[in-house]
């Protein structure tokens, strides 16, 4: 065998949290190789130790390219040797045109004086490579996202390219543009140029990946051959998805009653694009006592749907019908929707959910202000009285209810934003990703708020990327993909095989 | 509702160290207050007890009220995530709008003066209103505002002088409360009440939030520094109450300065609105997700600071009884500098009203400190800038090391 690259036992811990533990990954010259893998599984930390973001010493393991130890600072380091990664998230400067984009860091340059044509004519150069028929100087924001993808390998290709890495590169291609960048993986295959693909695309992966390597829960599962055959797509998937779900999950009796809120033909548009509908036309309800989970991929519309209902947060051309306990509720402002009895729990606590530089106290009494303060004037022993029960009942471990939120850990974060719209006495709570990033004892502790919460009466919604987290807790799962809901089932009846199914279905007859 | 649906069980918890390690947390907190002492003690000695004679502190007094409260606005903008350049142009125009309203077309003082203000809001809204709305940096709107209204001044002007004003005007700033007591020789005792009322208020006041602080066992601070720290407060503004009473008595600005410092201490932080200014200036968007109307917050706080820089406008006006194309000219920078001195934070968020006068104060005694020294207006400037560096530098450093 002829390794280009070798990972060996490679391991990663963020705050206490487990990544990656144990992994390997190797991949020969000339070879595509595919990672797949659920959010979470630690596909992009991987690729993030290999390209350098994590240098080394701060993660387990070690790094074999062309055979010999690699020790990375930082991304300099790993491109040098011909390690390019394309992420996710394009890093393309929009008003520049593609050859200035191309040439941003190493332009050809004479005495520090930029060499106009040289740029020009080696970008037409690597702009034929890829197949990409746009002038040089065009703008890269004038550019579709299937163009500025290539643009972005075009750029890759203008450094000493060995090993490409592609962090799901068709997630927001149309079919078309998509094949067309296979194409290319596979002639750059030719020209032996190697690639790791990462991809949820699994019929895309089969068609081109020569090795699947199958990640789960920050481990290695398996690495499949497919040269020696085609590999069954359903065997990936159960390679993805098998794992135990013994009691992780706290027991309980769901008492389910009334429908509590319902949205009926909910459609959003694009904040910036507004003729691309994101939510497509939904209905969604959820009953008084009921755990409701949505599962879907990434940029499903989870997120969108979710925002878009608390107070237009999100989106813009919003229409459709909400109900609360069966009267119609206008959730045109965030401030509407928590007086009508909603409360949205976010994704992204730090960025969204939490003033970090202030105390627990004040977070907590953040949406429900008035509470706590007659006349408008606060009362500051009420506050603390109010800080100090849901501190308790929380179990939020801190030194007092005046510690910085931005010093608490994730679980411990996460439950002062729990408190903060408990405290609003919400009859609809939204739960965005509640346990991204909390370890597993914490995790536990938020399940038993969320059962007791549906005890109590309310209705509850569950996104979650983590598919057992959702059978483990719902009462019921939605499964949405490209904004629209693809499958539904009883959580009793729900697999993350059939979850992944009704998912990768709508993947792959994508427009 | 909520109350019940949790389980009630409580765990015992790590309990915060009581009173190990208080005045290290606290000391940035009284860091500020130290510094004006030091600065103080220092120009007293320097300038051979000049800096604290009677007359020189009347005249600092004076001299920085339009700067303390143009501060207190300028903190909530500040607080918001944002910056007002405009309030030295916009006090300048006031002051001229005023001088023209009171003596070309001799319209009652009172009058003219709730125009001024109202005018002061309407500028606050035009400028908040790109701001809040239409989320232009407020870098650029205030800048443009900058120009705007110091051009304006100019054009009501027409670049002259325009005064006198009536002598009840000129009270605004440069009168003194009247005396009640009938018998005063050197000293002006209803002054010295006055501050024996306030000195009396506020150790009462702290009693009284301690004893309601020990009511709900969450008392922090050591008894024996909050007894010295009271004796301390009170022996001072005594003492102040003092000095001032030997001169000519309380002047009406340092009334109409209290006043506002005590009303803006209290909405910033005991009311919701002030609350949720810090919550927006916090994080914005975990504002906005948690109901809070932050545009109209952002909004509030530039017509609020509208006002304000009119109220300094007339203050300055009427000291100089008179209106000059020249008035205002960067008091933004010492109402800034004040701000930052006092530790709020150019990211948003933090800072306090007490800190924002303490920095104004600061500036102002080492102002007039060095004039008394007889430091050229050039190497003032050099100073104040590295103070104003350093004060920061200094605030910085300490939060990286907590």
């Amino acid at each position: 065998m002829n390794a280009l690259l070798d990972m060996r036992c490679i391991s990663k811990n963020f705050a206490g949290v487990k990544a990656l533990s144990d992994v390997t990954l190797a991949v020969e010259a000339g070879e595509i190789h595919a990672v797949v893998g659920e959010n979470g599984a630690g596909k992009s930390t991987l690729m993030k130790v290999l390209s350098g973001v994590y240098p080394h010493g701060s993660y387990g393991g070690s790094i074999l390219f062309d055979g010999e130890e690699r020790r990375f600072r930082d991304i300099t380091d790993s491109e040098a040797l011909g390690i390019i990664i394309i992420h996710q998230e394009l890093a393309l400067i929009p008003l520049m045109s593609i050859a200035e984009n191309i040439f941003i860091a190493n332009p050809p340059a004479r005495f520090g004086v930029i060499d106009r044509s040289a740029v020009h004519r080696r970008t037409k150069e690597l702009l034929a490579k890829v197949g990409l028929d746009e002038a040089p100087d065009t703008l890269v924001t004038d550019l579709g996202v299937g163009k500025q993808q290539l643009v972005e390998i075009a750029k890759a290709l203008s450094k000493e390219v060995r090993l490409l890495i592609l962090d799901e590169p068709t997630a927001s291609l149309s079919e078309k543009d998509s094949a067309a960048l296979l194409d290319l993986l596979l002639e750059f295959k030719a020209q032996g140029i190697s690639s790791i693909l990462i991809s949820h695309k699994l019929n895309e992966v089969s068609r081109v990946a020569d090795r699947i390597t199958v990640l789960r829960d920050g481990r290695t599962v398996d690495t499949l051959d497919c040269r020696e055959g085609a590999v069954e797509e359903d065997r990936i998937i159960r390679r993805m998805v098998d794992r135990d779900l013994d009691h992780r999950y706290p027991k309980r009796e769901p008492k389910i009653g009334e429908t509590i809120f319902r949205v009926s033909n909910w459609s959003v548009f694009h904040p910036q694009h507004a003729d691309r509908q994101v939510i497509r036309n939904v209905d969604f309800n959820v009953k008084a006592g009921e755990i409701v989970g949505i599962a879907g991929l990434m940029g499903a519309g989870r997120t969108e749907f979710a925002m878009s209902i608390f107070g237009r947060s999100w989106g813009q051309k919003i229409s459709g019908r909400a109900e609360i306990e069966g009267e119609e509720v206008e959730l045109s402002t965030v401030r509407r929707a928590v007086d009508a009895g909603l409360a949205y729990v976010t994704e992204d606590r730090k960025q969204l959910g939490l003033l970090l530089a202030e105390d627990i106290r004040k977070n907590v009494t953040l949406a429900g202000l008035e509470r706590v303060a007659p006349g408008r004037v606060i009362d500051d022993m009420a506050e603390l009285k109010v800080a100090t029960d849901y501190r308790n009942r929380m179990r939020i471990r801190c030194h007092s209810v005046y510690q910085e939120t931005g010093k608490l850990s994730g679980g411990n974060q996460q439950k002062v934003v729990l408190s903060k719209w408990l405290f609003t006495d919400p009859k609809v709570l939204i739960l965005d990703e509640p346990t991204r990033g909390i370890d597993v004892g914490a995790k536990y502790e938020i399940y038993c708020i969320i059962n007791e919460l549906a005890e109590s009466g309310r209705g509850v919604v569950v996104i979650s990327s983590e598919m057992p987290e959702l059978i483990g807790i719902c009462d019921r799962i939605c499964v949405m993909n490209e904004g629209a809901f693809v499958g539904e089932f009883p959580g009793t009846e729900a697999t993350q095989e059939k979850i992944m199914r009704a998912i990768m279905r709508k993947a792959e007859v994508r427009p | 509702m909520s109350e019940k649906t949790m389980s009630e069980k409580t765990v015992a918890l790590p309990e915060e160290p009581r009173h190990a390690g208080f005045l290290k947390t606290n000391l940035r907190e009284y860091g500020m207050l130290i510094s004006l002492f030091a600065i103080m003690l220092f120009f007293e000695v320097v300038t051979s007890g000049t800096l604290l004679r009677p007359l020189n502190l009347t005249n600092l007094v004076l001299q920085n009220s339009y700067i303390v409260i143009m501060a207190l606005g300028m903190l909530l903008v500040i607080v918001t995530g944002h910056i007002d350049l405009s309030v030295g142009s916009v006090a300048g125009f006031i002051g001229a709008v005023a001088a023209v309203l009171i003596v070309k077309f001799e319209i009652n003082y009172v009058l003219a003066a709730l125009i001024c203000l109202a005018l002061g809001g309407l500028i606050g809204a035009a400028q908040g209103y790109w701001v809040a709305y239409f989320r232009i940096p407020s870098f650029i709107v205030t800048l443009a505002g900058m120009l705007v209204f110091k051009g304006l001044a100019l054009a009501i002007l027409q670049g002259q002088s325009v005064g006198p004003f009536p002598v009840t005007f000129q009270k605004l700033s440069s009168g003194f409360i009247p005396e009640f007591f009938s018998d005063s020789g050197q000293l002006y005792p209803t002054t010295l009440v006055i501050g024996a009322l306030l000195a009396v208020l506020l150790v009462w006041q702290n009693v009284r939030s301690r004893t309601r602080q020990e009511s709900h066992g969450i008392v922090t601070e050591p008894y024996g520094f909050f007894l010295a720290k009271n004796l301390l407060f009170f022996a001072v503004i005594i003492y102040f109450a003092y000095l001032i009473a030997s001169h000519r008595g309380l002047p009406n600005v340092l009334v109409i300065m209290t006043a506002l410092v005590a009303l803006y201490a209290f909405v910033t932080t005991r009311t919701t609105i002030g609350r949720q200014i810090y919550a927006v200036g916090g994080n914005e968007k975990a504002a906005k997700l948690s109901g809070i109307k932050t545009e109209r917050l952002t909004f509030l706080t530039f017509v609020n600071m509208g006002v304000l820089a009119a109220l300094a406008g007339l203050i300055f006006a009427a000291r100089l009884n008179t209106a000059t194309p020249k008035a205002g000219l960067g008091f933004e920078l010492d109402v800034i500098a004040a701000c930052f001195i006092g530790g709020a934070s150019a990211y948003g968020g933090v800072g306090k009203v007490g800190g924002a006068v303490i920095g104004a104060l600061i500036m102002g005694v080492m102002n007039n400190g060095m004039s008394i020294l007889g430091i050229g207006i050039d190497y003032q400037q050099v100073i104040k800038g590295l103070v104003l560096l350093g004060a920061v530098c200094l605030d910085v450093y300490n939060q990286k090391r907590a």
